[in-house]
């Protein structure tokens, strides 16, 4: 409770600064004119008179007056997207080679620790005779989203542009989303988010469209980079991908995009390389669409090496032996 | 005649007696019985306070499992709460004489379990301090909205349903209570004089107290059946294997009553032994109860085999993997000691008359208890480590889940916090509904009287039908 008060304390300063900053640059040459005006306040130096909206004039520390990053729209905003888009993505597994790139690139522009993937290369083999394959998966942004259907505040939700937000300001952390999501593809701020990372977000305020700062409690996920796209760039797994593999764009516009620049045309190319969905029997209807892994140019993954099932079943069967004693 | 009639008041009074006495001391072993309680409920305070300054984090849990002991925990009461509706509602609605000691304890059970039932949630939020967010942007789509409106509604229910009774035992206690002589004394008397409401025992106030509580038995009833099926749903209307069942509502309902059930009969026992109620505990009442934990084992087998042997058959993909875990794999001692031990031995052991003697039955009772909270746990946990991508390449405390201290510390600071709250409710108020045992008496004895009456008369018939046979016929053989 404290933190939040703190938080829209900072955030009120924050509003009235930009205010000011706004207006109260046009007005620097004004403010030198008063200070000239008014001789007697030359002994406070670090004081700077800034000017409001509404004509107003304040005296205000110049060291308050920091750098401001205003966030790209508000919160309003962020709900309720980008009018006329419908973002999609695909991502062809027949160039991925499973390098990481877009989980780094990812990682870098959302200062996420190295261990939380929001987009994650996993190494398939559906059956034991079939090939193996890499597998980037992000957030799929569903059109029928269980998470954002269980949400009982509603923190995350569902925007006009297809993309699937959280409001970490709104998020009470019962992790109802992540059980209902069957892709695992949300992540809880178990503790306090890693003093490097938040020395490195600085001061940026918070958006839904940034996920950033992050907050101990509560839920996020993978955000297909919004605010980049309301600057025309792509989401950074995107731009980041080396082998071209991942292509972004608007369903409405029937025009995909991939890191070289390549446009496609999204429907020619599921059409072309038959196109499917991850387990669309389970009918969350998601954004992101998969291109087989035919003709690869690169080696198939070594399953040998995922070995993490066993791994995994090692520990529970301690903990079990602990339990039984 | 008369020496009869004081009998009956003689009997009354002993039964205010027995009914009244643990209130009105508390012995050395109650002090260090709520000493020890709130030391555990201290350390787990304390324990919370570390998880609530550094986040969820201290607990094991993590992002596959991320949910863990404190929902199981959650279940596992919001089951246990089912037993005072059970006993109280459905025997009263049944009109069974004998359930009358035992109501008072179950009802207790009932809005103690779901206190710290509700309670537990919050403890497993990651943001409590934004639990005004419920009522600010609450969503009814979202189950877990389903769930706090039915528990909300239930625990009021069920206050009610523990009190409306309780208001004649106040005012007995208010009556009773003479001397104040000490602060705690004055406390106790002006804390019955307020719980009794005003209570003179006038025809109106009795007619209207069994007007309400025949409309509050009727209420409870599907309330505590949909605060289950709600319960189930936070889980069945997700897309996991394993929780993804149309079964999960009844399930989840029947597994109620069935811990909810042994919970009664623990409480019974744990009374009857404390406050030396045997003469109104007796036998017959643990005969009848294991007759009815028995019933509902048998639901609630059968009901396991729905849930289990039908998507066995199938083993479709992913719930395939969860049960060949569960089946033979890393879970599979705790699930057949689950199915075996504390579904299928309690119901051998139930049929037998042998089984359902006092002892014997709450024994029993207290593995079908621990069997029940174990199989919570084996449906939230091993769902969570089989989701539909594969869990690779992380560390290996996410792959897997054991709750830590700081878990059990929290969850058994609210099991001592139920006992706490059960020890000084019965340290405060009579722990059987004396008028309603009196009541039982009564009718008892109208019974009494009535048979005398009857087997009088017949006797008198059969006189003048022997005199008419001698005198008239030959008598039949």
């Amino acid at each position: 409770m404290q933190e939040d008060n703190k938080q829209n304390n900072k955030t009120d300063r924050r509003n009235f600064l930009r205010k000011s900053l706004i207006t109260g640059s046009i007005l620097t040459a004004g403010a030198i004119g008063l200070e000239k005006v008014f001789p007697g306040e030359k002994d406070s130096g670090e004081k700077v008179k800034v000017l409001t909206p509404d004509g107003k004039v304040y005296v205000a520390s110049s060291e308050h007056l920091k750098e401001y990053r205003p966030p790209p729209v508000t919160n309003a905003e962020a709900r309720k997207g980008i009018a006329n888009k419908k973002f999609v993505m695909v991502i062809d597994l027949a160039k991925c080679d499973g390098c990481k790139t877009c989980t780094v690139a990812c990682q870098a522009m959302h200062f996420t620790e190295s261990d939380r993937e929001w987009i994650k290369v996993f190494k398939m083999q559906d059956a034991d005779a079939t090939a193996p394959y890499f597998f980037p998966k992000p957030c799929f942004h569903c059109d029928n989203p269980p998470c954002t259907k269980v949400c009982p505040v509603n923190a995350t939700f569902k925007r006009q542009d297809g993309i699937v937000l959280i409001d970490n300001e709104r998020c009470i952390g019962c992790r109802m989303c992540m059980a209902a999501c069957p892709y695992s593809t949300r992540f809880f701020n178990w503790s306090h988010p890693d003093p490097k990372q938040t020395a490195a977000v600085g001061n940026t305020p918070y958006s839904p469209e940034q996920s950033v700062p992050r907050r101990m409690g509560t839920v996020e996920k993978c955000d297909f980079c919004p605010d980049m796209i309301r600057q025309g760039k792509m989401p950074a797994c995107v731009s980041g991908c080396p082998m071209d593999a991942i292509y972004f764009g608007d369903q409405n516009e029937d025009a995909v995009t991939n890191a070289s620049g390549v446009t496609v045309k999204l429907s020619q190319l599921l059409e072309d390389n038959a196109g499917y969905r991850h387990l669309e029997e389970l009918g969350t209807k998601p954004r992101v669409y998969y291109l087989p892994p035919k003709n690869r140019k690169y080696p198939i993954p070594d399953m040998k090496s995922v070995g993490n099932e066993k791994k995994e079943k090692k520990h529970i069967e301690m903990d079990m032996g602990i339990m039984q004693m | 005649m008369a020496t009869e009639k004081y009998n009956l008041k003689q009997e009354i009074e002993t039964v205010r007696e027995d009914c009244l006495r643990p209130t009105q001391k508390w012995g050395r072993s109650t002090q260090t019985w709520i000493g020890c309680l709130l030391i555990v409920m201290g350390w787990g305070l304390y324990c919370y306070i570390h998880q609530l300054r550094d986040g969820l984090g201290v607990t094991a849990m993590r992002d596959y499992v991320s949910w863990g002991l404190y929902i199981s925990t959650f279940i596992f009461f919001i089951g246990i709460s089912h037993s005072g509706t059970l006993v109280s509602a459905i025997l009263r609605i049944t009109k069974q004489e004998w359930r009358r000691p035992i109501t008072r304890s179950a009802e207790l059970l009932t809005f103690v379990s779901l206190l710290f039932g509700g309670i537990i949630p919050i403890i497993d939020l990651g943001r409590p301090d934004r639990l005004p967010n419920l009522v600010l942007f609450g969503r009814i789509q979202s189950p877990l909205m389903w769930d706090i409106i039915a528990i909300c509604t239930y625990l009021v229910g069920s206050t009610l349903f523990l009190f409306l009774p309780m208001i004649p035992d106040m005012a007995l206690c208010r009556d009773r209570l003479t001397v104040c002589d000490s602060p705690f004394k004055k406390f106790k008397k002006w804390l019955y004089t307020k719980m009794a409401i005003g209570w003179k025992g006038t025809k109106s106030q009795w007619h209207r107290l069994e007007l309400t509580m025949t409309i509050m038995t009727i209420v409870i009833i599907p309330v505590a059946v949909s605060v289950h099926t709600v319960v189930s749903y936070i889980f069945a209307m997700t897309l996991r294997p394993g929780w993804n069942s149309t079964v999960f509502g009844p399930y989840f309902v029947a597994g109620a009553l069935y811990s909810g059930s042994a919970g009664v009969v623990l409480g019974m026992a744990a009374f009857r032994k404390l406050y030396h109620l045997e003469k109104y505990i007796t036998p017959r009442h643990f005969d009848l109860m294991g007759r009815i934990v028995l019933a509902l084992t048998l639901i609630y087998a059968y009901l396991n085999l729905n849930e289990y042997w039908i998507p066995a058959y199938n083993m479709v993909t992913a719930e395939g993997h969860l049960l060949s875990d569960l089946f033979y794999g890393s879970y599979s001692k705790a699930f057949w000691t689950c199915q075996f031990g504390t579904v299928l031995l309690p119901i051998i052991i139930m049929s037998i008359p042998k089984g359902r003697t006092v002892t014997i039955l709450t024994i029993t009772c207290i593995i079908i208890v621990a069997g029940a909270w174990v199989k919570r746990y084996l449906i939230v946990v091993p769902t969570l480590l089989h989701p539909f991508m594969p869990i690779q390449e992380v560390p290996g405390t996410w792959s897997s889940y054991f709750p830590n201290y700081v878990e059990f510390s929290v969850t058994a600071a609210c099991l001592a916090g139920i006992f706490l709250v059960i020890t000084l409710f019965s340290k405060l108020f009579p722990m059987m509904a004396v008028w309603e045992v009196e009541k039982g008496i009564l009718i008892e004895h109208d019974k009494q009287a009535a048979i005398e009456l009857r087997t009088k008369r017949e006797a008198e018939e059969a006189k003048i039908m022997g005199k008419r046979l001698k005198t008239g016929f030959e008598p039949l053989k």
